[in-house]
C-alpha cells in the first residue's frame, strides 16, 4: 500500500516533467502523455481503493522525509490515505482521465495546446499532494500548486483582457485561502508545541485535551481553516470569483471549476473534522454560512441568463449544503454529494454549448404561455428586491474592492516619494537603523523592545502595500517585494529565539528569485520594451520564454514551493510568539499582497492584450 | 416613454450609427452576411482600408502571410509582377521589393475611441470596466431566451421602462448614486440632460456614441438587431438602441458621480481637439497599399488557374441519350464534389445545382408546433404556410438541461442521483460517442412519415398566410425552377430534389451549417414541397400547356443530404410501380457510394482521421465526428470557397474545383430575355457573396470580425456567446471555422454574352454595385468563342489566363484522399 501511495504521487509528477519536455508541435505525444498517466493513476487509485476496502479499512499515514528540522520545528512531508482520500482520488483520476481525452481533440490546432496540458498536469500533481497530504504542511504544498494552476489556466487565452483580469482577480481570492492556511499552521505549531500529522488529530483524547486550554486559540485555528476552504469553494463572501473563472477553454473549467478545485474546500474541513468536532460554535459557523451561501446562490443561479454562470452558481449552492453536511457530521452523505455534484456540473458544463439547440427546438413544442401573476405589493416588492439582488450578484464582487483593494490603494498612493532611484537608499537606512538596534539589544528600553517586531513589519508592510498599488515602476514594485522580506526577517529577527541560518533560508529564494526578476525586466528593456504597470503589456506574444522565467522568479519570491523560501515562510511564522497575534496578523498581511503583488507584476508586463498593434487583437470587453 | 427614432433630433445620428454596428442576427437564425456592409457603397480597396482606419480591423493577411503564399507557390511569381507593373507602371522595381520586406510596421491608433479615452487619460477613471459588467448582465437577463429560470421582469413599454419599474419597486437601485436613480425615474426623456451632464457638446454626441457603442459593438449590435427584426426572439422583448445608450449614459454618470461626487465636468471641456472626424477620407499608405498588391496577386493566381482549365473546357453539346437520373442540389459549394462523385458512380445521370429552397419560399409549421419556421432566402418574405401533419415527433430529453438541476433541494437529490448517471453518460460520451438528444441532426427537421399541406387549404386563421400553393402557383413554381437550370425537355425516369442540412453537437452556430438559401435550416421540407408538386398530375397538364412536357413515367424524388455525415434520406413517393422500384433502389445505391466517396475525400482535411483504403471506416469516423461532444469541426462548412460558376455542367465536369465553387445551373440558350440570369444573380451575389465575405474577414481578422475561439465560448440568453461570463457578444465566425480558408473573393463567372450580363446589371443598380465595387469579381465566358472576359470598373475586358502548372491526373488520384491543404485546379482527363 505505502508503494502505491507513491506511485500515486510521483505518476503525476513524472506526468508532468515529461509533459514540459516534450516537443510543443506534437499534439499526439503531448495528449497522450497526459492521458496515459491519467489512465494509470486511475488504475492506481481503483487498486488503492480495493486494497483499503479489502483489507484492515485502516487509515495509512506515512511519514515521509523530513524537509527541516531544527530544535522544535520539524518540517516533514507526510501521507494519508482513507476514505476521504478514496473518494477524491477516484472522483479526480476518473475526470481527468475522461478530459484528457476530451482535450486531445478539442484543443486540436490551438494555440497553446503545450501550455493547456502542462497546466492540467500542474493542476493534477497539485490536486494529489493535496489530496494524499498528511499534515498541513504537505496540504500547503499541493495547495499552492493549485492556486498556481488555476491562475494559469483562467489566463489561457493571456492575450486577452477578460481572462487575464479575472485570474488576478480570482488569484487574490485565493491569496487569501492561503494565508488562512499559513496562520492556521502557525497557530497550531502554538496549539500542539510540534509539528501534528491529520492522523494525530484522529486521537480524540489528544485534541480534546489542547482544546481545553486553549480553547480561543483552537477557534481561531478553524475559523482560518474556515477561510481557506471558503475561498477555495467560493463560498460566501467569496462567491463571485467561480463564474468569472470560466475563461478557459470549456473542458478545463469543467474539471477545475465543475469537478476537482471547487470540491477542495470541503476536503480540507473533512480532513480536519476530528479537530474541530467538539467545537459547538464552530460546527454552528460552518452550518449557518453554508446554508447563507447555498440560499444565495440558488438564487442567484435562477437570475443568471448565461449558462456556464448558472452551473457555477447551482454548484456553489450544493458545496454550501456539503458545508452544512460536514458541520452535521454526516461524512457519507457529504462525500456522495461531492462525487454527485461533480460528475453533474462537469457534463452539464461539456454539454453546455448544446443548450442552444435543444432549447430551441423545445420551445418549438412548448410555448410558454405565461399568466401575469397578481401579486400583493409588499410581496412584490420584495421578489423584485431579491431579483435586483440576485442579478447584481448580492454585490459580492464589488465587495472585496471596495472593502478591502480600495482602501489599500489608498494608503499605498501617499508613498509617491519612493522611487526605483531611492527606493534602496531608503530602504538601505531602515536596514541599518534595523541591524543597529539587533545588535544594541541590550541597551533599548526593555518596555519598547516587544513594539519592535511590530514597528518593523508595519514597515514591511507599507513597503508591500506600495509595492501592490505602484501604477508605474516596475523595478520600483519589483524591489519593494525584496526588501519587503527583509523587513519582515528583520522584524522576527528581535524575537529571541530566531536562529541565523533560519533567515538564510527564508532570504536565499528572495535574492535568487527577485535578482533573476530584475534580470529579466532588464532583458526586456534592453529589447527596447516599454514596461509600466499602468496597463497590460502583453510581452509573452514577443518574448514567452522571458516571461516563462519572469514568471518562476515572480512565484519564487511569492514563497511558492520551488525555492526554501516556501519553508522559510512557515519557519517565519514559527518564530512569532503565541502572544503576537498582532505581528502575525501583519506578517500574514504582508504575504498575502506580496504575492499578489508579484502575480500581478507579471500578469502586467507579459500577458494581456499587446501593446504593439502590428497583428489582430481582440477587443477589451471581448 | 419609448420615443420612436423618427420624431427625435439624434434620429439621424442613431441611424447611422445602426447602419455601421454589427448586424448579426441572434444564434437560432444566424445568416451569412457581409460583415463590412457599411462600407459596401464604397470600391472594395477604398472601403475596406477605410473600416480599417476607423474602426482598426484588420483588414487584409499580414504581409508575413503573403510571403508564405508566395513561397509555397499560392501566389505566382509571373502575375504579381505583371500585376505590380499595371498597378505601378514604371516604378515596380521599387514596390516589387517594398513587398518583399520583412520589416513589421505598427499601425497608427484607429480613429474609434479616441474622445472616450479621456475618461482614462484626463480623468483617471476606467469607466468602461466599472460599466460594462453590469450593463451587459441587465440587457442579456432583460433579451434572455430561457436559460434564466427567474426572467427579468417584464413592461411590454421597452427597455426603459421595464428598467424604470424595476428600480421604483426595488429596494435596493442599480446605482450607488443618487442623480442618475432621479434622471432614471424622470419619466420625461432625460437624453438631452443626460448628454449634456456627461458629454456637454451637442457636436460631439455622435462621437462619443460611436466610440461608447463601439467598446462593445456585439451588444449594440444584436441590440439593434432586435429593435429592427422584433420577430428574431420568440419570446416578444421591446427594446431599442437609444434606451440602451441612455442606460448606458446614466450607468457612466453613476460610475464618475460615485467617484468625484456631482461636480466633474463633462467630457467636452476636458476633450482635447480631435483632428480629424471619423469619417473623414483616407488615402492608403505604402504599407497599405502593398497588401492590397499582394491581395489582389493572390486572387489573381488563382483566378488564372480558375480560367484556364474553365477555357479547355468541352464545349456544350447536344446529348440525344436519356438520362439514368437527374439531381437537382443546392448551389452550396459543399454539393460540388458530392455532384462529381454520383456522375463518377453513374455516368449517365446528371446534375444541376439550383438554390436549395427549391424556388419555394414558405413559412413551415412543424407538427405540434406553434411556431413558424421561414424556409427561404432571407430577404424575402413567403406569403405560403407549409404545416406538417401527423408527424411522429420524438423529443427525447436531456435531463442535464432540466431546470430543476439548478434548485437547491431538487438539486440536492438530483446531484446524488443523477449525478452519477452523468458520470457514466460522459465516460459513454467521451469513448463512444452517439447521437443523444444534446446533438442537431438534420433528419430531425420534418419527419419523414408526416404529411405536408401542399395544397391550397385556404388562409390560416392565425398566421393569416395561405395555406398550401393554388395548382397555378405550383405550376409556377415548378416551370420557374426547371426554367431557371434549362432543365426543359429530356426528363430521365427519375429526379431528384437534393436539399441538404447538417448534424452536429455542441454548436453554437449549427444554423450557419445547414442550407444558406433556406435561412439556415435544411431544406427538406421546400424538396419535399417542390417534388409533390411536379408530381400532381393536373400540374404537369398546366405545364404541358407552358410548353415544358414533363412524361407520365417521370417520379420527383425528394431527399435530404447530410454534409457532414455524408448521409442521404429519401423521401419516398406514394405511388411507385415495382419497375419504378427496382430503378429507384439501383439509384439510392449510386447515391450512398458517392456519399461515401465524398466522405473520403473531405477527410483528407482532418488531421485525426487518416486514410487506410477502407473507405467504409473512414466514412464511420466522418459521422462520429458529428456526434462528438469534443469534436469543435463537425464539417468545414463553406471554408475555401471561392467561386460561384452559372452556367452548364459542361463548363465544370471535368474540372477538379475542389470543392471551392458554389455551382448554379444555367442555360444561355433558354434564357433569351436575360431575365433569368438576373434572379439568379440577384440571389447569387447577396448569398454566396455575403457567405464569402464573412469567411472573408473572419478569417483576416478573427479577433475583431470574427467570434475568436470558440472553445471558452459561454452561451448568452440563447441568442449569443461570449467569452467567459463578463465579456461582449461575439460576432462572425469562430476560427474553427475559417482556420483553412482561404481570403479571396468570390469570383462569379458566368456563361453568357458579356454584352447581355452588361445589360442586365444596367438595369439592376444593386446588382451591379456588389460587382462594380469588387466586393465580389465578375467574369463572363463568351459561349461562343470561349473567351473570358473580367468586369472591371462597370466595363467587359478581355482576361487571358496565363499557362500555370498545376497537378495532373495522377497527381490528383493519388493525393485526393490524403492531401490536406487545397488542391490546385486540375483538369480530369
Amino acid at each position: 500500500m505505502n508503494t502505491l501511495i507513491h506511485v500515486l504521487i510521483f505518476l503525476p509528477i513524472t506526468g508532468l516533467l515529461i509533459s514540459l519536455i516534450l516537443p510543443k508541435k506534437n499534439e499526439t505525444f503531448l495528449s497522450w502523455n497526459s492521458f496515459l498517466v491519467a489512465g494509470s493513476q486511475l488504475v492506481a487509485a481503483v487498486l488503492a481503493t480495493f486494497i483499503w476496502i479489502t483489507g484492515s479499512h485502516s487509515t495509512y499515514d506515512i511519514r515521509e522525509l523530513t524537509v527541516f528540522k531544527s530544535s522544535g520545528y520539524d518540517f516533514y512531508l507526510d501521507f494519508y490515505f482513507d476514505e476521504i482520500t478514496s473518494v477524491y482520488l477516484l472522483i479526480g483520476a476518473l475526470m481527468t482521465f475522461v478530459i484528457t481525452w476530451f482535450s486531445r481533440y478539442y484543443l486540436h490546432r490551438e494555440n497553446g495546446y503545450k501550455r493547456f496540458f502542462n497546466v492540467i498536469s500542474l493542476f493534477y500533481v497539485g490536486y494529489n499532494i493535496t489530496i494524499l497530504s498528511g499534515n498541513l504542511e504537505t496540504l500547503f504544498v499541493g495547495w499552492e500548486i493549485l492556486g498556481i494552476s488555476s491562475f494559469l489556466l483562467i489566463a489561457f487565452y493571456r492575450d486577452r483582457y477578460l481572462p487575464v483580469k479575472n485570474a488576478v482577480k480570482v488569484f487574490s481570492i485565493y491569496r487569501i485561502g492561503d494565508v488562512g492556511i499559513i496562520i492556521a499552521m502557525w497557530l497550531s505549531h502554538h496549539l500542539w508545541t510540534s509539528n501534528v500529522s491529520f492522523g494525530n488529530l484522529e486521537n480524540t483524547e489528544l485534541v480534546h485535551e489542547h482544546l481545553m486550554h486553549h480553547s480561543v486559540t483552537g477557534f481561531f485555528i478553524s475559523l482560518m481553516l474556515f477561510i481557506s476552504a471558503a475561498a477555495k469553494s467560493a463560498q460566501l463572501p467569496f462567491s463571485s470569483w467561480l463564474p468569472r473563472a470560466m475563461e478557459g477553454p470549456t473542458p478545463s473549467s469543467a474539471i477545475f471549476y465543475g469537478s476537482l478545485a471547487v470540491h477542495i474546500g470541503p476536503f480540507l474541513l473533512l480532513r480536519t473534522f476530528p479537530f474541530w468536532e467538539h467545537q459547538i460554535s464552530v460546527r454552528w459557523m460552518f452550518a449557518v454560512l453554508g446554508l447563507s451561501t447555498s440560499v444565495m446562490a440558488t438564487l442567484t443561479a435562477r437570475v443568471q441568463s448565461s449558462i456556464k454562470s448558472q452551473i457555477a452558481y447551482s454548484s456553489i449552492a450544493q458545496i454550501g449544503l456539503i458545508f452544512v453536511e460536514i458541520a452535521l457530521g454526516i461524512e457519507w452523505i457529504a462525500l456522495i454529494h461531492i462525487a454527485g455534484n461533480a460528475f453533474l456540473r462537469t457534463y452539464q458544463l461539456l454539454i453546455s454549448p448544446s443548450i442552444v439547440s435543444y432549447k430551441i427546438k423545445l420551445s418549438n413544442y412548448q410555448v410558454i404561455s405565461k399568466q401575469p401573476v397578481q401579486h400583493r405589493a409588499w410581496t412584490h416588492r420584495w421578489e423584485q428586491t431579491l431579483y435586483m439582488l440576485s442579478l447584481k450578484e448580492w454585490n459580492l464582487d464589488s465587495f472585496l474592492y471596495r472593502r478591502l483593494w480600495n482602501p489599500l490603494k489608498k494608503l499605498g498612493s501617499r508613498w509617491s516619494f519612493l522611487t526605483f532611484k531611492n527606493v534602496y537608499v531608503v530602504f538601505g537606512v531602515i536596514c541599518l537603523i534595523g541591524f543597529f538596534l539587533l545588535l544594541k539589544r541590550s541597551i533599548i528600553n526593555p518596555v519598547l523592545l516587544p513594539y519592535l517586531p511590530e514597528v518593523f513589519a508595519i514597515l514591511g508592510l507599507l513597503m508591500v502595500i506600495k509595492s501592490f498599488t505602484e501604477r508605474a515602476s516596475v523595478r520600483l514594485s519589483w524591489s519593494l517585494l525584496i526588501t519587503n522580506h527583509i523587513a519582515l526577517a528583520i522584524a522576527i529577527s528581535f524575537n529571541e529565539s530566531v536562529v541565523f541560518s533560519h533567515l538564510v533560508l527564508y532570504l536565499s529564494g528572495v535574492f535568487v528569485s527577485g535578482l533573476v526578476g530584475h534580470i529579466s525586466i532588464q532583458l526586456l528593456r534592453n529589447h527596447g520594451e516599454w514596461v509600466s504597470l499602468d496597463r497590460f503589456y502583453g510581452h509573452s506574444y514577443d518574448h514567452p520564454k522571458l516571461a516563462a522565467v519572469f514568471f518562476l522568479s515572480a512565484i519564487g519570491i511569492a514563497g511558492f514551493p520551488i525555492t526554501p523560501t516556501f519553508i522559510g515562510e512557515d519557519l517565519l511564522f514559527f518564530h512569532i510568539g503565541e502572544r503576537q497575534a498582532f505581528l502575525a496578523f501583519l506578517v500574514g498581511m504582508s504575504l498575502i499582497l506580496n504575492g499578489l503583488s508579484s502575480i500581478r507584476i507579471f500578469a502586467r508586463i507579459f500577458l494581456g492584450p499587446h501593446v504593439k498593434n502590428y497583428h489582430s487583437a481582440a477587443k477589451r470587453s471581448a | 416613454m419609448k420615443i420612436k427614432n423618427g420624431n427625435s433630433e439624434y434620429s439621424q445620428l442613431l441611424n447611422r450609427l445602426k447602419h455601421y454596428l454589427p448586424a448579426q442576427a441572434p444564434l437560432k437564425d444566424f445568416i451569412h452576411h457581409n460583415t463590412l456592409h457599411s462600407f459596401q457603397d464604397l470600391p472594395f480597396s477604398e472601403g475596406i482600408i477605410k473600416a480599417a482606419r476607423i474602426f482598426g480591423y484588420t483588414v487584409l493577411l499580414s504581409k508575413a502571410e503573403y510571403q508564405r503564399y508566395y513561397q509555397n507557390g499560392q501566389i505566382n511569381k509571373e502575375i504579381l509582377i505583371q500585376h505590380i507593373k499595371t498597378k505601378k507602371g514604371e516604378k515596380w522595381e521599387d514596390w516589387f521589393s517594398l513587398l518583399l520586406d520583412c520589416k513589421i510596421k505598427e499601425r497608427a491608433l484607429p480613429r474609434i475611441g479616441s474622445l472616450r479615452s479621456n475618461w482614462k487619460n484626463s480623468y483617471q477613471i476606467d469607466l468602461d470596466s466599472l460599466v460594462h459588467p453590469i450593463l451587459f448582465r441587465v440587457v442579456s437577463s432583460y433579451l434572455d431566451q430561457g436559460i434564466a429560470l427567474w426572467n427579468f421582469p417584464y413592461n411590454e413599454a421597452g427597455f426603459i421602462a421595464s428598467i424604470r419599474e424595476l428600480e421604483k419597486v426595488s429596494k435596493i437601485s442599480f446605482f450607488r448614486s443618487e442623480r442618475a436613480r432621479k434622471l432614471l425615474l424622470n419619466e420625461e426623456d432625460v437624453l438631452d440632460e443626460v448628454i449634456q451632464i456627461l458629454i456637454g457638446d451637442k457636436q460631439l454626441v455622435e462621437r462619443y456614441f460611436f466610440d461608447q457603442q463601439f467598446a462593445h459593438s456585439g451588444w449594440s449590435g444584436m441590440v439593434s438587431t432586435v429593435e429592427d427584426h422584433p420577430r428574431f426572439l420568440t419570446n416578444h422583448r421591446e427594446i431599442s438602441l437609444r434606451d440602451f445608450i441612455l442606460f448606458e449614459c446614466l450607468l457612466e454618470i453613476d460610475a464618475l458621480d460615485d467617484q468625484f461626487g456631482e461636480i466633474w465636468s463633462p467630457i467636452a471641456i476636458k476633450a482635447s481637439l480631435i483632428a480629424v472626424e471619423l469619417f473623414d477620407d483616407v488615402q492608403p499608405d505604402e504599407e497599405e497599399e502593398c497588401l492590397l498588391l499582394w491581395h489582389e496577386a493572390f486572387e489573381l493566381s488563382y483566378y488564372h488557374q480558375v480560367v484556364e482549365a474553365l477555357s479547355m473546357a468541352s464545349k456544350k453539346v447536344k446529348s440525344e441519350s436519356l438520362h439514368s437520373f437527374q439531381a437537382l442540389f443546392c448551389i452550396d459549394d459543399r454539393e460540388c464534389s458530392m455532384r462529381r462523385h454520383l456522375e463518377t458512380v453513374d455516368p449517365l445521370c446528371e446534375t444541376f445545382g439550383t438554390p436549395g429552397f427549391f424556388n419555394v419560399p414558405i413559412f413551415y409549421q412543424p407538427s405540434g408546433s406553434s411556431l413558424l419556421t421561414k424556409l427561404c432566402p432571407a430577404p424575402v418574405t413567403p406569403k405560403h404556410l407549409i404545416k406538417e401533419i401527423n408527424a411522429s415527433v420524438q423529443n427525447s430529453q436531456e435531463i442535464h438541461f432540466n431546470k430543476h438541476a439548478h434548485g437547491l433541494f431538487a438539486g440536492w437529490v438530483i446531484t446524488h442521483t443523477v449525478g452519477f448517471f452523468s458520470a457514466i453518460k460522459l465516460v459513454l460520451s467521451v469513448f463512444w460517442p452517439r447521437k443523444n438528444a444534446s446533438s442537431v441532426a438534420s433528419f430531425d427537421h420534418c419527419a419523414a412519415d408526416s404529411k405536408l399541406s401542399v395544397d391550397y387549404e385556404g388562409s390560416d386563421n392565425q398566421t393569416q398566410l395561405q395555406v398550401g400553393f393554388t395548382l397555378t402557383e405550383m405550376a409556377g413554381r415548378v416551370e420557374g425552377l426547371l426554367r431557371s437550370i434549362g432543365l426543359t425537355d429530356k426528363f430521365a425516369k427519375f429526379i431528384f430534389c437534393v436539399a441538404h442540412g447538417s448534424s452536429s453537437v455542441n454548436n453554437t452556430h449549427f444554423a450557419g451549417y445547414d442550407c444558406g438559401a433556406c435561412s439556415g435550416r435544411p431544406g427538406s421540407v421546400n424538396a419535399r414541397v417542390i417534388a409533390e408538386m411536379a408530381n400532381n398530375t393536373e400540374v404537369r397538364i398546366l405545364l404541358r400547356q407552358r410548353g415544358i412536357d414533363i412524361p407520365d413515367s417521370t417520379l420527383f424524388v425528394a431527399a435530404l443530404h447530410d454534409t457532414s455525415r455524408d448521409e442521404i434520406e429519401f423521401y419516398s413517393p406514394e405511388n411507385i410501380d415495382q419497375l419504378q422500384k427496382g430503378m429507384f433502389e439501383q439509384h439510392k445505391r449510386s447515391f450512398r457510394i458517392a456519399l461515401e466517396l465524398n466522405a473520403n475525400e473531405r477527410s483528407r482535411r482532418f488531421e485525426s482521421i487518416s486514410f487506410n483504403g477502407n473507405a467504409s471506416k473512414v466514412h464511420r469516423k466522418v459521422k462520429r465526428r458529428t456526434v462528438s461532444l469534443f469534436e469543435p469541426r463537425p464539417e468545414l462548412n463553406h471554408a475555401t470557397n471561392a467561386l460561384a460558376i452559372v452556367g452548364g455542367r459542361h463548363l465544370t465536369k471535368n474540372v477538379f474545383l475542389d470543392r471551392r465553387a458554389f455551382l448554379n445551373s444555367y442555360d444561355y440558350e433558354k434564357d433569351t430575355d436575360g431575365s433569368t440570369l438576373n434572379s439568379i444573380l440577384s440571389a447569387v451575389a447577396p448569398v454566396c457573396g455575403g457567405i464569402n465575405l464573412e469567411y472573408f474577414f473572419s478569417r483576416v481578422d478573427n479577433n475583431q470580425l470574427g467570434a475568436g475561439t470558440k472553445l471558452p465560448h459561454n452561451v448568452i440568453g440563447l441568442i449569443g456567446v461570449a467569452n467567459g461570463t463578463d465579456g461582449d457578444l461575439r460576432t462572425g465566425l469562430p476560427s474553427q471555422m475559417i482556420e483553412v480558408h482561404d481570403p479571396l473573393r468570390l469570383c462569379v463567372i458566368v456563361e453568357q454574352i458579356p454584352d447581355k450580363i452588361a445589360v442586365i446589371l444596367d438595369q439592376n443598380e444593386v446588382l451591379k454595385d456588389w460587382f462594380k465595387n469588387e466586393w465580389i469579381h465578375l467574369l463572363a465566358i463568351h459561349p461562343v468563342t470561349s473567351q473570358f472576359y473580367w468586369y472591371q470598373k462597370g466595363q467587359f475586358e478581355v482576361f487571358k489566363p496565363l499557362p500555370l502548372e498545376g497537378w495532373d491526373i495522377s497527381e490528383l488520384e493519388s493525393h485526393l484522399y490524403t492531401y490536406s491543404e487545397n488542391i490546385p485546379v486540375t483538369h480530369l482527363n
